[in-house]
């Protein structure tokens, strides 16, 4: 099943065409913040990249320019491979998910999936199938008409993930969204976005904290380092396609949790936290 | 958790005895000890009024209150009802406009710097200063009185609603720019039921002050204001020391606030209920 300990450390390009690629990207804060510094960023498609690195060192700020949410101050952004719209803009088709859950709490369940399709103007008769669809594959069918503060807190990041993914984006991306959880739920979690990704095709950016969050799920690791925000290493994960707890407990993935452990602490200074 | 429940806004299992019982005792006592402190006031006054003697053009005695609450009941009735109209034409009138201001003020900056210190300035003058000017340019007292008790509402509800609409979480914007939200998708599905917390704590303030106001503007007018609401009976029966009277005339005012302020809170518990921290039944 899984090969011998094979992390590469350096950028070793998967095959696959780019769906968005940052060059130079800098980006800095009306205050004077140097939030990132020379991004450069390709993201291939059907890769599970992790951004990774302390707290500061501009992970957030990253997958919102990715998302379009705030420019970059200089640099560019491409998507290869996606039309243009009349304004010039690229039609992205793009999940994003936050930190917090995100819901509105005065609608439903099933309102809140809606949400995305419906700002473009769906009607609810004509997507209903498609919203119960999204919500059967995060298992929630049957909590449609519940109310966000009437479920956990793993709950209602299943139903911001449904928000996500019933648009059928090209791209997610997840910004530290299992955080908050605990590690029972997290795992669980992880394993629903392994088998999301497998059954959907997705292309994920998923920023995390966590070490082995991130070699768990990913087929890329980038490890940044903050102030100014950059990207001192990248790992290639060498693990199977499917992945459980077997995965958990290998040579491979013990192995590359010591690499990359060693890149993020070489990539923190003194003062830097996780 | 294996089901959702399909009601998610009863508050627990009513077939539950101990709860039930709970939940009775909680209401007996919410009923019962206001009641009995009523009573035992009732009896002190009607005690001290009968024990020293006190003339009824001083201090009447509950008794008598009651009676000429009933005897005179059509007077003071058409009068309430002159002040009620007032009250609550004003708090209507407050609450389209000062709604519809608020959400032309957040969606235009150029609304918000020339409209907002206008109404700020209006908020701190106070009312009564500013009345006998109104009853002076105003075509009628009633319309006067009306114009009065609207301007003391209107901000409450303007103030509160414009914060409601600018506290709008963060990320929930993102998301609708994310979506490529129009601004009237942005307005109904985002910014208005996120301000409706706001709105309705606005209401609730503005209720009461409308109530307020529309008395303090007919003590403005003083005679001028003659056969009309229940703020001039009041007036009247001071001059004529009409003290029981003034009483049952006071009773009947306080009695719509609170009639007032519980239509409020009621209407803000029906649009709140499913979502809002306020008007939830916390079952932890
Ligand atoms: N709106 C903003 N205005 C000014 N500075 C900002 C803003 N947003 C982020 N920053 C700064 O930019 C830097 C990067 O922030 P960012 O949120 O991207 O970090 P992060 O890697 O996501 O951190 P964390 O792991 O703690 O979430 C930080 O130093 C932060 O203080
Ligand atoms: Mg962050």
């Amino acid at each position: 099943m899984s090969s011998s300990a094979n992390t590469a450390t350096a950028d070793t390009l998967p095959t696959s065409p780019t769906v968005v690629r940052l060059a130079g990207v800098n980006k800095t804060f009306s205050n004077g913040t140097l939030a990132l510094s020379g991004l450069d960023l390709d993201v291939h498609e059907g890769e599970f990249l992790s951004l990774l690195g302390p707290s500061g060192c501009g992970k957030s700020t990253a997958l919102r320019i990715i998302a379009g949410l705030g420019q970059p101050s200089s640099g560019s952004i491409e998507w290869p491979r996606t039309m243009h719209d009349a304004t010039g803009s690229p039609e992205r088709s793009i999940g994003f998910v936050f930190q917090e859950p995100t819901l509105m709490p005065w609608a439903d369940v099933f309102h809140n999936v809606w949400l995305p399709l419906r700002l473009k103007g769906q009607s609810k008769a004509s997507v209903r199938a498609s919203v119960m669809e999204a919500l059967d594959l995060v298992g929630l069918a049957s909590f449609a008409k519940a109310y966000p503060r009437e479920l956990s807190g793993g709950m209602k990041m299943r139903v911001s993930i449904a928000r996500a993914l019933v648009t059928r984006p090209q791209l997610l991306l997840m910004d530290e969204p299992f955080a908050a959880l605990d590690e029972i739920t997290r795992f669980k979690l992880n394993n629903d976005i392994l088998r999301l990704k497998a059954q959907l095709g997705w292309t994920v950016v998923f920023v995390t904290h966590s070490v082995y969050e991130s070699v768990y799920l990913s087929s890329r690791i980038v490890v940044m380092a903050a102030r100014p925000g950059r990207v001192v290493r990248t790992v290639t994960v060498d693990g199977p396609t499917v992945r459980d707890e077997d995965f958990r407990t290998s040579d491979t993935y013990n192995a590359t949790c010591r690499t990359v452990s060693e890149a993020l602490h070489s990539a923190m200074g003194a003062g830097d936290h996780l | 958790m294996s089901t959702p429940s399909s009601t998610p806004d009863t508050g627990g299992t009513p077939s539950d005895p101990p709860y039930d019982r709970a939940r009775r005792r909680e209401l007996i006592l919410r009923v019962a000890v206001p009641l009995v402190i009523l009573v035992a006031v009732l009896l002190l006054w009607d005690w001290y009024v009968r024990a020293y003697d006190v003339k009824p053009y001083i201090l009447p005695g509950p008794g008598l209150v009651a009676s000429t609450l009933v005897k005179d009941w059509g007077t003071l009735s058409s009068a309430l009802v002159v002040t009620v109209r007032i009250t609550f034409t004003a708090l209507f009138l407050a609450v389209v406009g000062g709604s519809l201001l608020a959400i032309l003020m957040t969606q235009s900056k150029i609304f918000e710097l020339a409209l907002f210190p206008y109404a700020v300035i209006l908020q701190v003058t106070p009312i009564v200063a500013i009345a006998p000017l109104i009853i002076i340019y105003a075509p009628s007292t009633q319309s006067a009185v009306l114009l009065c008790a609207f301007i003391v509402t209107f901000f409450p509800i303007l103030s509160n609603t414009v914060a409601g609409l600018k506290s709008v979480d963060h990320n929930l914007l993102n998301l609708f720019e994310l979506y490529g939200a129009s601004r009237w998708q942005t307005l109904f599905l985002l910014k208005i039921p996120a301000a409706q917390p706001y709105f309705f704590a606005g209401l609730r303030i503005g209720g009461g002050l409308a109530l307020i106001a529309a008395v303090v503007a007919e003590f403005a007018a003083g005679s001028a204001g003659a056969g009309s609401g229940l703020a001039f009976r009041i007036l009247e029966s001071q001059y004529r020391l009409n003290i029981s009277r003034l009483f049952a005339g006071l009773i009947m005012l306080s009695a719509t606030g609170v009639v007032i302020y519980w239509l409020a809170s009621l209407v803000s518990y029906l649009a709140l209920r499913r979502w809002h921290e306020s008007a939830l039944n916390r079952e932890n």
